[in-house]
């Protein structure tokens, strides 16, 4: 009996919810670039969670495999993004992004 | 397979000039266009012998042309000995013509297009006359009404020339209708298109039969335009809007004799139809008589010519409509001779008068002009019928024709000569006799036409002096070779006339020409009497010269109603419906799209609101549903 499997299923769940929240609120309502960022990463991660987790319960290797490819597509989404936030402070000296709307109508 | 090569002779020559165009060296283009046409002309002379030697016709199919269920049409030649006459006037006189041209355009910056026309002109006139059923005859008569058209137009830079080709064009365009139905009609009755087959199936209907009476006149309607009878000649004069080789080649020699051509081809038809002969006869006898009165009244040298051409149409109709196949063909082709003549001899005027066309300016040429003025003098006598020159022989024997015919439409049409024989020697006498009245700087710079241009004219000249042998009256004990050549195709009315008649018909048209001459002369070179200026005109005179008031009426007729449709079309369907429905859709998206563009803030943030709203709401719907 593995130990992952001593804990409920549920509880992986709400946890994982509770992640996803705190990162799409994140997302929402900080207006840091960096933050935005970091936001992100704890959506995936929260999804990463969940994918182990079901992995584990289904006794499917493929869950983790997900995961597996999920952190590479973030490793390579950190780096693009920190190099266009560098760019955006060495432009205007911040990195909020309600600062940059000129891109409109 | 040799009938393929003569009408594909042209066609190359139209396609090297026209596509080469400005980039061939300039001397060689006349001589694509020319050679080309001399080769047909070769191809045109060896078959013409052939036949001479007792073969009876040619035929050939170059593929299918259209097969659909039990409709099939060839796109077959075939050369019997009336198209190998046809064959001959159109290369031969076409030929002369290219030549010709060489001289007269060679200073045009569209040399080459011109030269191209003429040669898609000649190919298709050569399909025309070549083809072995109805409808290759009829895309033969599109063909050239569409070589008529770019000819016309032309100089194109000129907005009245562009008018007058849209004329000829449209008033084409009525007649192709006519012409159209008739084969339509033709179809529906004998199940094929194809000459023979038609013939020979007709032969069996009686005379008099209704439907053959209906395909008739509606093919004579295709010949009303192009052929230029009443009521659809009125294009014909202001086609002389294009260059004079296009007036000598197209409206006058070859494509306007197609609906004589026409009518001949079908003569099995409408030797079935008495009463569809009768209108022919009369149509032609109208516009013969009418357009020569106005030719009395011209002062354009052109469109004297033009109007003469018209009348000499009607002529051919005439011997057509009375049966007398063989002699439409004769004067057919001396027509072409003569009449072809006396255009490039106008164009030589014109040439070099510096393209001056009116004969109040002009007198005096003949010791300018002497090679231009001789020609045009054995022109003059050939088509007013004096004895020995063509057109004396070809006139006579529609002449005589008509007396066996009625005796009314004999004296109608003897009036008509006489006129013809006025108009023309008006026109002579003010252009090469009298004095000079033109300007100082034309007078200094007359100068007869280089020998490019001459020389056709010369051969030509010689045509209308003896071309008329080909078909001597009985009384001269000479065979009638043209109508004992066509017997086999379209022999028509016999040309037996009572000797005694012919030699009355002889001495009176000797003795009424001499009158002309000597009073024509009498009026305009000894009394020096000159055509009035357009606004000194009245009474009669001002009728003729104004053409009858014919296209004002047709102006009132058809144009001003049409124009009122039009403009209500416009005013209310266009402005009114169409234009308020297209700009309404434009205005709806437009102030949609307005009020919508807001929604692109710019902001990172609002998207990403947007986006995590979308997906709730995308959470939600799945969920509930």
């Amino acid at each position: 009996m593995n130990i992952l499997q001593t804990i409920p299923l549920n509880h992986y769940i709400m946890l994982s919810a509770l992640l996803f929240s705190i990162g799409a609120m994140g997302v929402l309502l900080r207006r840091n670039a960096i933050i935005l960022l970091m936001c992100v990463e704890l959506m995936l991660n929260a999804v990463n969670l969940l994918f182990a987790a079901f992995s584990v319960h289904h006794a499917d290797g493929g869950g983790q495999v997900m995961v597996i490819f999920i952190m590479t597509v973030a490793a390579a989404e950190v780096a693009v993004g920190l190099a266009i936030i560098v760019m955006m402070f060495r432009k205007a000296g911040t990195t909020d992004i309600n600062l940059f709307d000129t891109l409109k109508w | 397979m040799i009938l393929l090569l003569i009408p594909l002779f042209p066609l190359f020559g139209f396609l090297i000039n026209g596509w080469l165009n400005k980039s061939m060296p300039k001397g060689l283009v006349g001589w694509v266009a020319s050679l080309s046409v001399l080769a047909s002309f070769g191809i045109s002379v060896y078959l013409f012998i052939q036949l001479l030697s007792g073969a009876n016709e040619f035929q050939f199919t170059v593929f299918d042309w259209m097969a659909a269920g039990s409709f099939q049409v060839d796109f077959g030649f075939m050369v019997d000995r009336l198209t190998a006459i046809m064959l001959l006037v159109v290369t031969g006189v076409g030929f002369l013509i290219h030549v010709y041209s060489i001289g007269y355009m060679n200073d045009d910056e569209d040399y080459p297009r011109f030269m191209a026309y003429m040669n898609l002109f000649v190919f298709f006139m050569l399909l025309l006359v070549l083809g072995d059923n109805f409808i290759m005859m009829f895309a033969g008569w599109e063909g050239v009404g569409l070589c008529s058209y770019l000819l016309i137009g032309f100089w194109f830079k000129n907005d009245n020339y562009n008018e007058a080709a849209n004329k000829a064009f449209i008033m084409n365009r009525i007649g192709d209708l006519g012409f159209l139905l008739g084969l339509f009609l033709i179809y529906q009755t004998f199940g094929s298109f194809n000459f023979k087959e038609v013939m020979g199936m007709a032969s069996t209907y009686p005379r008099y039969d209704s439907t053959i009476t209906a395909i008739t006149l509606l093919l004579f309607v295709g010949a009303m335009g192009k052929s230029a009878q009443i009521p659809l000649y009125t294009w014909l004069p202001d086609a002389m809007a294009g260059p004079t080789p296009v007036s000598a080649l197209i409206h006058a020699a070859t494509m306007v004799t197609a609906g004589v051509y026409m009518v001949v081809r079908s003569n099995v038809l409408y030797a079935l139809a008495p009463f569809s002969s009768e209108f022919v006869a009369v149509i032609g006898l109208a516009t013969a008589l009418f357009a020569a009165t106005i030719g009395l009244k011209q002062n354009d040298i052109k469109k004297v010519l033009a109007y003469s051409t018209v009348s000499q149409l009607g002529y051919m109709f005439v011997a057509a409509g009375v049966g007398a196949y063989s002699t439409a063909i004769f004067h057919l082709v001396t027509h072409a001779f003569f009449k072809a003549l006396l255009f490039l001899c106008s164009g030589s005027v014109i040439h070099a008068m510096y393209g001056e066309q009116d004969i109040r300016n002009m007198g005096g040429l003949k010791k300018y002009l002497p090679i231009t003025h001789l020609t045009f003098l054995i022109g003059t006598l050939a088509i007013s019928g004096v004895p020995v020159f063509a057109g004396f022989f070809s006139k006579d024997e529609i002449l005589a024709m008509t007396y066996s015919h009625s005796f009314l439409m004999f004296t109608l049409l003897a009036f008509g000569s006489v006129i013809t024989a006025v108009y023309m020697f008006r026109l002579y006498w003010l252009t090469f006799y009298g004095e000079f009245r033109g300007t100082k700087h034309q007078l200094e710079h007359l100068h007869e036409s280089p020998k490019v241009m001459t020389v056709p004219l010369m051969v030509l000249a010689v045509l209308s002096a003896v071309g008329g042998f080909i078909g001597l009256p009985e009384i001269f004990h000479a065979p009638h070779f043209l109508y004992n050549f066509l017997e086999p195709v379209a022999a028509g009315a016999g040309h037996h006339v009572s000797h005694t008649f012919e030699y009355v018909l002889i001495f009176t048209s000797i003795v009424v020409l001499a009158i002309i001459i000597y009073s024509t002369r009498n009026y305009y070179v000894v009394k020096g009497t000159l055509p009035e200026s357009d606004a000194e005109e009245k009474g009669i005179a001002r009728i003729l010269s104004r053409k009858y008031f014919v296209d004002e009426l047709y102006a009132m007729l058809f144009r001003k109603p049409l124009d009122v449709i039009s403009g209500l079309g416009y005013r209310f369907v266009e402005l009114g419906i169409i234009t308020k429905t297209v700009d309404g859709i434009q205005e709806g998206i437009n102030t949609a799209a307005n009020g919508l563009r807001y929604l692109q803030t710019g902001r990172a943030g609002s998207y990403l609101f947007i986006m995590v709203i979308g997906f709730l709401a995308l959470m939600i719907y799945a969920i509930i549903l």
